[in-house]
């Protein structure tokens, strides 16, 4: 799904946020907007003010200027229509440890409001859609974490929002999990059509989820578009591996030869070679291959990613939080 | 074992010592708040008990009582006087907990001195607080020995007292006080069973309304709740509700446990059984507010630990569950008067050891509800709604 097979409707506006801590800014005068059934991704490094950010569109802190609207709610003088409108997915595990997952998922049915009739065949099937149904009656100190994040998904659904919110869904858990949560929120969306906006710090996690993605540095706004067009704008090189059965003398100087190629090495039998344009060079080098019959054996390319995209926008620098954003470890009380 | 390591956890743990307020305020303010407390609440002079005069004589020893009486109040105020026309409603009055001794002159006082025919004065007392009522019933011994004394005439330095004036009819008919007991013997632990039954709803109050509260928050479990709809008054009188419940569930089994074991008499009594409830209830309700509001801004998880002891020192031992309110010096007492634990405790006694029925609770209820309002209305203007 592109952003292009989208109506042009906007669940989320976002203009000239900000939000002070002191003089500390930690989101700085940031404009956007998320459309209708498109899974948005905010990404930056940590203390890029992600999380302040989404705290201010789902009405747990308010803006110290601008002003958002979310599914055509203001944040600050509708904050209770907003609140009936989204599902949130926090980044600390909401869940309560001493209730079951389905005693979870009753209490925030029955905050909502849902209607006593539907909530066991709805909570059923919530449980089901991220697989802890046969989980429903354990206590969920007793999950993983992996488990604990897809009743979180699940219970934020359960009063069918329009629009869900998850921040850094996925950090913490193992790959196995988190590829298990990609899965399900991809699969949520399409099944309900919702509009999703995620925080991540996780490249391929954009990549993978997000039609478009805004990357957030030092609370401002630094790049919006999609994985694809992001990765284009960056000014870079491809680079490719190829892999010859039998080489001919002089190979690797012919193949230095090729059009777009920067620069070609060999080690241990493999040739590595930089490229302006890394799809027209193994065109470029199969014909010749062919031309020479020469037997190719295996040519890879690795592309523009989006860590380089990130790198560009956002630097190298290490970005330290500390403060507003750390919360109180105390989890020796419960061994 | 290495000196290096060692002094390396030593260093460690003076650091976060010194950085933990709470910490510090455990060790340091709790043991002086509980020297002072507990030094002023035991064994201070008994002063200002309400007692009843009931004068049926109005004779001349009648007014010879009361003039003394007034100069104990004037003097070492161990009581305070409330008139009675009637036996009867000073009774009323003292099986409902409001005055604490009656002291009753009979119509024919002042004839029967006059007579020496064995006059008496009753002193009708309230045998459940033993701590006040002796104190009280010794002034009135005084009182009794200064009546009984001979009638001297002025005396000029040098002067003898004149022969046979301490015999023969210079010296006054002996006055009896007669103390009367309103309830049989109470044993200690009977009286201690209101203020037990009082710490085990405030244990639950600070563990639901203090340490767990605070502990929800700290693991981010509110930050869920904050994301829905729930206004702050849904969410704070729900919790309050949860922890008002829990509260009285365990004051009624700390109450029939407690009860049983200290040998409370009738303690099925089914109405007795309903205001206990009332009673229990409403306390209940009052501290887990008061313990919300001490903690509706409160972040950190150490705080409500480290909190406990000096609350409990500094509700507990006023209330008067040990020792009565008035032996407490004046600002103890005013302690006492905006302490719920009094209120708790007053009407528990009434209930456990006088079975006073409504009459002697619905003063300590109306105030511990007045309380729970103020505490709630408080709680959810405090509450922040947002993170």
């Amino acid at each position: 799904m592109t952003t292009s097979d989208k109506p042009n409707t906007d669940a989320i506006i976002v203009e000239g946020i900000t939000k002070r801590f002191g003089d500390f800014v930690a989101v700085d005068n940031i404009s956007f907007s998320v459309h209708e059934s498109e899974v948005f991704g905010l990404l930056g490094p940590n203390g890029a003010g992600k999380t302040t950010l989404i705290r201010m569109l789902t009405t747990l802190t308010s803006p110290t200027s601008g002003t958002a609207r979310v599914g055509g709610h203001d944040v600050i003088q509708d904050a209770t229509a907003v609140r009936n409108t989204i599902g949130v997915i926090p980044q600390a595990l909401t869940s309560d440890p001493e209730l079951t997952a389905r005693e979870n998922m009753m209490f925030h049915a029955k905050i909502y409001g849902v209607p006593s009739r539907d909530r066991d065949a709805l909570i059923k099937r919530l449980l089901a859609a991220v697989d802890l149904e046969k989980f429903a009656d354990s206590l969920v100190g007793k999950f993983s974490g992996g488990m604990r994040r897809r009743l979180e998904i699940a219970r934020g659904l359960v009063h069918s929002p329009r629009i869900l919110f998850l921040d850094e869904p996925t950090t913490g858990l193992d790959p196995v999990s988190r590829t298990n949560v990609w899965e399900m929120i991809r699969r949520l969306h399409d099944e309900n059509h919702l509009t999703i906006l995620l925080t991540t710090h996780y490249m391929d996690e954009a990549d993978r989820l997000c039609d478009r993605i805004a990357i957030v540095d030092h609370g401002k706004l630094v790049a919006l578009d999609s994985p694809t067009r992001l990765k284009d704008s960056v000014p870079g090189t491809d680079v490719v591996e190829a892999e010859f059965a039998t080489a001919p003398p002089n190979w690797l100087d012919d193949v230095r030869a090729l059009p777009t190629v920067i620069e070609a090495k060999e080690q241990n039998g493999v040739l590595h070679i930089t490229s302006h344009d890394g799809p027209a060079l193994v065109g470029a080098l199969m014909n010749f291959a062919r031309d020479r019959k020469v037997t190719v054996r295996r040519v890879t390319v690795q592309g523009t990613t989006l860590d380089d995209v990130f790198l560009h926008y956002t630097g190298n620098q290490l970005r330290d939080e500390v403060g507003a954003g750390a919360r109180l470890d105390i989890s020796h009380l419960y061994k | 074992m290495k000196i290096y390591r060692i002094s390396a956890i030593v260093e460690r743990d003076l650091r976060k010592f010194f950085r933990s307020p709470a910490l510090m305020m455990t060790s340091m303010v709790f043991p002086l708040m509980q020297l002072i407390v507990l030094g002023y609440a035991f064994g201070g002079q008994i002063k200002n008990v309400s007692i009843a005069l009931v004068d049926n004589d109005h004779g001349a020893e009648a007014r010879l009582v009361r003039e003394d009486m007034n100069a104990i109040v004037a003097g070492p105020k161990t009581f305070r006087i409330t008139d009675y026309s009637h036996l009867s409603d000073a009774m009323t009055d003292l099986r409902a907990g409001f005055v604490k001794a009656i002291v009753y002159l009979p119509p024919d006082l002042s004839s029967r001195v006059l007579r020496s025919d064995r006059p008496r004065i009753a002193f009708i007392e309230d045998n459940t607080d033993n701590f006040a009522v002796s104190g009280v019933l010794e002034r009135i011994q005084q009182i009794q020995t200064s009546l009984n004394g001979p009638q001297l005439p002025p005396l000029q330095g040098g002067q003898l007292i004149p022969q046979g004036l301490l015999n023969g009819p210079n010296l006054p008919a002996y006055i009896d006080i007669q103390p009367i007991e309103v309830y049989p013997y109470i044993e200690y632990i009977k009286y201690l069973l209101a203020g037990s039954v009082s710490i085990s709803i405030f244990v639950v109050a600070m563990i639901g309304g203090g340490i767990v509260f605070i502990d929800d928050k700290a693991r981010g479990l509110h930050e869920g709740y904050l994301a829905t709809p729930l206004a702050k008054s849904d969410l704070i009188l729900g919790l309050i509700s949860a922890g008002a419940i829990k509260g009285l569930m365990a004051g009624l089994t700390i109450t029939m446990i407690g009860g049983l074991l200290a040998g409370i008499s009738r303690l099925w009594d089914p109405v007795r059984l309903v205001y206990l409830i009332i009673v229990l209830g409403s306390t209940a309700l009052c501290m887990i507010s008061f313990m919300f509001l001490m903690m509706v801004r409160v972040n950190d998880p150490l705080v409500p630990r480290a909190i406990f002891g000096v609350l409990n020192t500094l509700l507990f031992f006023p209330s008067g569950a040990i020792y009565p309110t008035e032996g407490f010096p004046l600002w103890l007492r005013a302690i006492s008067v905006v302490d719920p634990f009094t209120y708790a405790v007053h009407a528990l006694k009434n209930l456990l050891l006088k079975n006073t029925g409504f009459n002697g609770i619905y003063s300590d209820v109306g105030i511990l509800l007045a309380f729970s309002v103020v505490f709630i209305s408080a709680c959810i203007l405090l509450f922040k709604r947002q993170l």
